[in-house]
């Protein structure tokens, strides 16, 4: 998500180590921080980090200087000894909290065990995330985004706990050592804990220039055994997601939307809804019918006795299928250019094999364990409190304020755990929390919890949009790659939106084409081009967002090259290599680990794939079976992924999992279809998720690396499925161009 | 009014007989360890065990509840095999959203106690209707087999 942004941010130069940045020590009126410590006295951190002006006018970012006296804060030493890192992006279970406070262990040299982490109040001035402008979570961007600001924070604090207690000992500063939590004076066996420094360090000035740690003196960064911080509150109940809020006096709401896309409401007969005992009202707004009752039962019931008649006069009653004729229709003309360099047609002229092929990709469903929800409560300033799996802070600030008529500043976000997002709680127009607060602006008599069932959720669209793409692409009496042409049809979901300025230029949606029109294999001549067909369908990005379908078309097709060059599939694709350096790397190295060149019996086959997205590059080998009928299983999956510097290696190594069996479990049977408009799938029974008897053997080998870090929670996605489809193809002799697999009878 | 038993207490609830057991732990007992996925015993999310075995409580009416029965949640779940469970969970740190994780839990304590040495195919077959979209099944699957481990040990 946002690529387009983080390039131009790594472009511009991430912010110099001596620029801007000036330590902060908190004033004492912010109490509300202190309180979420616990105790008084506590030292309280933070950084100034200029944010880019992204947000006016998509200028490119550049340092604009503090924009807010406020101090940044994030890290917070109380008298208790715990060390609590203020967390600006939300977890949604990649574990960005763990992340984050990794980094600030680091330069404090704290023990790991009083570690603690919180979600930062929602504040884009304070907290907004560096790439975007505004506070937000996406991209893969947040461990890029806050590696300096919080070593600086925890550098800080460190230089702060050694001065005072440098002055209770009455010794030299340089005399004072701290190491797992402990700050010690060694000649005079003397010792101090954190939090009995925390109130002298308070006091003290806040040193304007601090040393950070060389990558090899690392105790904590990029180091096995730091266990995650919600390893516990996950396992016995008491992590509190967004969906157990319950504030005194609050109701449940559930809305019903138009079955089809672009409907609204002609005319509603709530009688016997209101009829369900515990129904507290039925109230037709604009974005639904909302249902509120005493608890999420009641809610539903009455909403099922709702009868509801939608005008479609300005609604989708097109299916899936005659989508997709049209789009191949489209994809019979240029589109907006996207990719033009050389001269494809020449080179089609004189090539030795040309390959063509047509990709088709389903609208996917996010489908979160956590069905979206909101709580809503009303504050006598005219603003209001959102309780919420916030992911984009910024926006439901603004889009809020707007539905309330109060400034952004008066939308209070409590920013809980999420219960997975991979895209869907991030979205331009606030949705679902937009929702929430026109209900609990309606209603007004008490707090709202906006509850979207199941079938809400697989029914309510902001899909990862359908695609095609046709390639057609040649190779060269040698076996070299000499001409790729893609042309590219698919919803843009960042047209009509706030972002479309920054994202959509000469009519090329950013999103729609990365890692097609900048593909890394070397070819001298490349045309991409795009359409972007509309429909009242709501589209939406969706874990590694673009590349989920480029990398797969391209990967696929790289092997049906490889094949028609008569050249190994590894040896070809690193042959186009060799000005990605660390690209050919992952590929060597996951090669090396699936044991590339061990033979695999009849029946068995092995696939790889390499791809660079959000800054982070990764390669997948896979090992499949194919069973004498055609069914595929996936018996063993090894990644190597390059993030640079890595702060937790088994988070990494986690989203690596679960990025490959995202992938993988989408591609085998995941897709979302229309007929007549109406979505055919409704829940778990019909958007068949993955399982753990799909669920591959996962190996994931990570490059050691001192790179600025980049991210690890989308980039582990696109290559997944192409790796095995190439098994597969290695097999069968026959490409996998049609997802999900099922539709091809394969599972 | 219905009287149930959850994790060793008796609890009266003012409900109709069809409100599910899920929503009656909820909003009803404000237990919200236990949780709302898919409302179709499609993904296991709700999983809590009445008189220890595995049930999906979103699809448990609090009224065919039997008299007597014992209802145990994640927050309730004790004993060596539950905290072996739930050991190797932290040590494998098993958890991303952790959403569907109490599930996930309650669906291996159960195997666990029925089964100190289970198979791949037999976690298959027990874990198969616990969904987790962050897709930590590699992980689950050695927790269990962890597990059991320390049980047998």
């Amino acid at each position: 998500m946002l690529h387009h942004l983080i390039r131009q941010a790594a472009q511009s130069g991430f912010p110099d180590e001596s620029f801007g940045r000036t330590l902060v020590q908190v004033a004492p009126s912010r109490r509300n921080f202190l309180k979420a410590a616990g105790a008084g006295g506590a030292l309280i951190l933070g950084a100034h980090l200029p944010l880019p002006a992204l947000a006016a006018g998509g200028a490119p970012p550049g340092i604009v200087g503090p924009a807010d006296p406020r101090p940044h804060l994030f890290v917070i030493i109380a008298p208790d000894n715990t060390v609590t890192v203020l967390a600006k992006h939300l977890d949604k279970g990649q574990g960005i909290v763990t992340g984050l406070a990794t980094i600030v262990a680091e330069e404090l040299d704290a023990d790991w065990a009083q570690m603690r982490g919180a979600f930062a109040p929602a504040d884009s001035k304070l907290y907004g995330n560096h790439f975007f402008g505004i506070q937000g979570t996406g991209g893969s961007t947040a461990i890029a985004n806050s590696w300096d600001e919080l070593r600086m924070a925890g550098a800080a604090a460190r230089a702060m706990l050694v001065a005072a207690a440098a002055a209770r000992w009455n010794v030299p500063a340089g005399e004072v050592t701290v190491a797992k939590g402990v700050v010690s004076h060694a000649a005079s066996n003397r010792r101090f804990t954190f939090g009995e420094l925390a109130e002298d360090a308070a006091k003290l000035p806040v040193p304007q220039k601090v040393a950070l740690k060389a990558a090899k003196d690392y105790t904590l960064i990029g180091k096995p055994g730091l266990h995650r911080l919600d390893h516990v509150s996950k396992t016995d109940g008491s992590a509190i997601f967004a969906m157990d809020i319950r504030r005194p006096g609050q109701v449940t709401a559930v809305l019903a939307r138009s079955p089809r896309f672009g409907g609204t409401v002609k005319s509603v007969d709530d009688k016997a809804a209101r009829a369900v005992p515990g129904v507290l009202d039925v109230l037709t707004l604009p974005v639904g019918v909302a249902v509120i009752a005493k608890n999420t039962w009641t809610a539903i019931k009455g909403r099922e006795a709702l009868k509801i008649v939608w005008d479609d006069s300005k609604a989708e009653t097109r299916g899936t299928d005659q989508m997709l004729a049209d789009y191949r229709k489209l994809a019979q003309t240029s589109g907006a250019v996207a990719a033009d360099k050389g001269d494809v047609a020449k080179a089609f002229a004189g090539a030795a094999a040309v390959v063509e092929g047509e990709f088709v990709f389903p609208y996917l469903a996010h489908a979160p364990m956590e069905p979206l929800n909101a709580t809503v409560a009303l504050n006598p300033d005219g603003g209001c409190t959102i309780w919420a799996g916030s992911q984009f802070q910024g926006v439901e600030q603004m889009v809020v304020a707007h539905v309330l008529g109060c400034k952004p500043e008066q939308v209070k976000i409590e920013t809980q755990w999420a219960g997975g997002s991979f895209g869907r709680r991030a979205t331009t127009n606030a949705d679902y929390i937009a929702e929430a607060a026109i209900i609990a602006k309606a209603y007004g008599k008490a707090p709202v919890h906006l509850v979207w069932t199941r079938e809400d959720d697989i029914k309510g669209g902001r899909y990862r949009p359908l695609f095609l793409h046709t390639i057609k692409a040649a190779v060269d009496s040698s076996g070299a790659l000499v001409a790729w042409r893609q042309r590219i049809v698919g919803q843009s979901f960042m047209a009509g939106t706030p972002f479309e300025k920054m994202m959509v230029k000469n009519g090329v949606d950013a999103t729609s084409v990365e890692g097609a029109s900048d593909m890394a294999y070397a070819v001298p001549n490349l045309a991409v081009d795009l359409h972007s067909p509309t429909s009242p369908v709501t589209t939406l990005w969706w874990r590694s967002v673009g590349h989920t379908h480029t990398a797969y078309a391209k990967e696929v097709m790289i092997d049906q090259l490889a094949r028609a060059a008569g050249k190994d599939p590894l040896a070809f694709r690193l042959a186009m290599l060799k000005d990605h350096p660390r690209m050919a790397n992952v590929l060597t190295l996951a090669a090396e680990k699936a044991g590339w060149d061990k033979p695999l019996p009849k029946g068995k086959g092995r696939g790889v794939a390499v791809h660079e997205s959000f800054n982070t590059f990764v390669a997948h080998v896979a090992e499949v079976t194919v069973s004498d009928k055609g069914h595929v299983t996936v018996d063993r999956v090894v990644v190597a992924v390059d993030c640079g510097q890595v702060v937790n290696p088994d988070v990494v190594t986690a989203q690596m999992e679960g990025a490959t069996g995202w992938g993988i479990g989408h591609a085998l049977r995941g897709e979302i279809t229309l007929t007549d408009g109406l979505v055919d799938q409704s829940n778990f029974d019909g958007f068949l998720p993955l399982r753990m008897s799909d669920m591959p053997k996962v190996e994931v080998h990570i490059v050691d690396s001192h790179e600025r870090p980049t991210g690890a929670g989308e980039p582990g996605v696109p290559t997944s499925a192409p790796a095995v489809a190439n098994a597969v193809f290695a097999v069968t002799g026959k490409p996998v161009q049609t997802l999900p697999f099922s539709r091809g009878g394969m599972v | 009014m219905i009287r149930i038993t959850v994790n060793g207490q008796e609890r009266q609830v003012d409900v109709p007989d069809d409100m599910p057991l899920l929503w009656v732990l909820r909003d009803e007992l404000n237990m919200t360890g236990t949780k709302f996925g898919c409302g179709i015993a499609q993904c296991g999310a709700c999983t809590v065990h009445v008189d220890g075995a595995p049930t999906r409580a979103c699809q448990t009416p609090v009224g065919t509840l039997a008299a007597g029965a014992k209802v145990t949640t994640i927050e309730g779940a004790s004993g060596k095999v539950a905290e072996a469970v739930r050991a190797a969970w932290q040590k494998l740190d098993v958890v991303q959203c952790g959403y569907c994780q109490s599930g996930q839990i309650m669906s291996a304590i159960a195997l666990v106690a029925a089964n100190t040495n289970p198979t791949d195919a037999d976690i298959d077959a027990a874990m198969d209707g616990n969904v987790c979209r962050c897709a930590t099944y590699g992980r689950v699957r050695a927790a269990i087999k962890d597990a059991a481990q320390s049980v047998r040990a």
